[in-house]
């Protein structure tokens, strides 16, 4: 059975379609990757998953399965229980959806006591430990730092920890690494990759890096004007693919030894 | 590569330090020399905090360097002042990287665009409807767009305005600040295509921050690479895939995700991070990432030596080969 399954979603924003009739099949442990332009609605699917439409946005079409429950039908307390459990989300920058005001310690020991109910000592040391296998260098100091006092790749990281703590079936990521500079992105990439061999983890990962998306993916599906343009297996995409528009996108991407233009 | 171009542009033992608490200092360039010739892209590309931007700000006289000289045809601009630096600002433009934010909200395309011919009296008020359409025309916008505000235009349109504002006052050098950085790759290619074909035609020089290695070298005549504000590697563009030495330079190329790229091949990247530019440690900045560290790293900072015309590099394995 798939694990997680979109059958011709419609997504609108004040009555406005957004996403138009998205088809998703995704299996456990499989890496799928949206990529296309910014504004052709890759973000918009992804938080639809979680129920984490920003104002005004709403599922009006469709169908979207996790293991075969309707998501859709879900009251606000099951979505609750799901997010952070079952399905994990990485933002752009990890730093945004962390307190200022708070040490990453007392953050990320308040995320396990809405899940769990163990002590507040049991759940600190949870959070260490999972930084600890995540391979962050010094985990203590991190619990005891502020999230502006990491650099951005540590927070990324950290965010990663955050969401892998309870081992979720899917790991939704909306362009992860493009905050971030070359070296750390690869660090990352190699981390999410993994995640997938480690944990048998499922990535849906939104990007517009159509290196990072190629490197990763098994699937990928390349979104224009909240449609899906083009999809396919990597080699698919990359090498046989007849879209016109796959192939513009394609001849973009800066290469090494491609094409100069001086 | 530059025997035959003039040299318009020239720093010498640039040195750029802010002040920090407690005393101490960060030192965002680092006795960095680097030529820009008539008509070439130097590109300048590193890692977040290398001090790219930092001197690129030195380059348009937006800030003034601690130590060291910076020549536009033989004259040091650091120590222009008033009227003289005001003048000379119109042979230097700059666009920059999220052109949402470097446009007045408030004022229309066509006041944006003519603003800086109004400012050195250029133009007259009345010759601004002309003259701005000339100018989108140049960027291949259409003259309409002169009556919009800068809201409703897209990334790419915004990022041509900003190349029509900069080339407004005919400048010899541009310097672009991760101009092509907040778009879409497809977007990007063609901002890169008009500042080449602008390039071409008007002989212009381009300073390119990036930090994309790969698109550098395809827009850029000499690559300098930047670590922790030490260049440690000045290099042709086309032959930084094939010829870089410099370990740093290896690294950030083979960290690129490359759609031409062996899957089955692990990605490289160094791990860890750059260390703090406020306590940098002694020697070679990059010693403590370097898989290739010896002793002598630890002690001494290596110098910038010739390897080829237009190439050399900062890095003490370069003298165990020679020896």
């Amino acid at each position: 059975m798939d694990m997680l399954k979109l059958t011709d979603v419609t997504i609108s924003y004040k009555n406005v379609p957004t996403v138009k009739n998205f088809n998703l099949d995704m299996k456990s442990g499989q890496i799928v990757s949206l990529v296309g332009e910014s504004g052709s609605g890759k973000t918009t699917v992804i938080r639809a998953i979680l129920g984490l439409l920003p104002g005004g946005g709403k599922v009006t079409g469709g169908q979207i399965l996790f293991e075969g429950t309707d998501l859709l039908s879900y009251t606000q307390n099951q979505w609750r229980k799901l997010r952070g459990s079952d399905i994990s989300m990485i933002f752009q920058d990890s730093g945004a959806m962390m307190n200022p005001t708070k040490k990453i310690g007392h953050i990320f020991t308040e995320y396990i006591l809405t899940h769990e109910k163990i002590s507040k000592k049991e759940a600190w040391d949870k959070g260490t430990r999972m930084l600890e296998r995540m391979r962050l260098p010094s985990a203590d100091h991190i619990m005891d730092s502020y999230s502006f006092q990491l650099s951005g790749g540590m927070r990324q990281r950290v965010g990663i920890a955050m969401g892998m703590t309870y081992q979720p079936k899917l790991l939704l990521a909306d362009e992860p690494t493009s905050a971030l500079d070359v070296t750390t992105q690869a660090q990352i990439v190699r981390q999410m990759v993994q995640l997938r061999d480690n944990y048998h983890t499922g990535i849906l990962m939104v990007t517009h890096n159509l290196g990072v998306a190629a490197y990763m993916s098994d699937y990928l599906i390349v979104m224009k004007n909240g449609k899906i343009e083009d999809q396919g297996t990597r080699e698919y995409i990359l090498n046989s693919s007849v879209n016109e528009y796959t192939k513009k996108l394609l001849k973009a991407v800066p290469s090494l030894g491609g094409e100069r233009y001086v | 590569m530059s025997e035959k171009s003039e040299v318009i542009l020239e720093a010498k033992h640039v040195t750029k330090k802010f002040p920090a608490a407690d005393g101490r200092f960060l030192l965002a360039n680092n006795n960095v020399n680097l030529k820009m010739y008539k008509g070439k892209t130097l590109g300048l590309v590193g890692e977040s905090g290398c001090g790219k931007s930092t001197f690129m700000k030195l380059l348009v006289s937006l800030d003034t360097p601690t130590e060291g000289q910076i020549l536009y045809r033989g004259t040091d601009i650091t120590k222009l002042k008033g009227e003289k630096l005001r003048q000379h600002r119109k042979h230097i433009q700059m666009v920059f990287q999220d052109p949402a934010s470097s446009f007045h909200p408030k004022m229309k395309i066509r006041d944006i665009v003519c603003e800086p011919l109004l400012n050195f009296g250029k133009i007259r008020k009345s010759e601004k409807t002309e003259v701005c359409r000339k100018l989108l025309e140049m960027v291949e916008l259409p003259g309409e767009y002169m009556d919009r505000y800068p809201h409703s235009l897209s990334g790419g349109q915004r990022q041509r305005v900003a190349i029509a504002r900069a080339l407004a006052l005919e400048p010899e050098i541009i310097i672009l600040d991760e101009a092509t950085a907040a778009l879409d790759v497809s977007v990007q290619k063609t901002i890169i295509e008009l500042i080449t074909k602008l390039q071409r035609e008007k002989n212009i020089t381009i300073g390119f921050i990036c930090h994309d290695i790969a698109l550098v070298q395809s827009v850029a005549h000499q690559v300098a690479v930047m670590y922790l504000g030490n260049v440690v590697e000045e290099i042709p563009g086309h032959e930084l895939n094939t010829k870089a030495v410099h370990p740093y330079t290896k690294a950030l190329m083979g960290s690129i995700f490359d759609i031409h790229m062996d899957y089955s091949r692990p990605i490289e990247s160094i791990e860890s991070e750059p260390p703090s530019p406020l306590d940098l440690p002694k020697g070679c900045p990059f010693q403590e990432r370097c898989g290739y560290r010896m002793d002598v790293c630890k002690k001494e900072a290596p110098r910038m030596a010739e390897i080829a015309p237009g190439h050399s590099a900062a890095c003490h394995l370069l003298n165990l080969t020679a020896r």
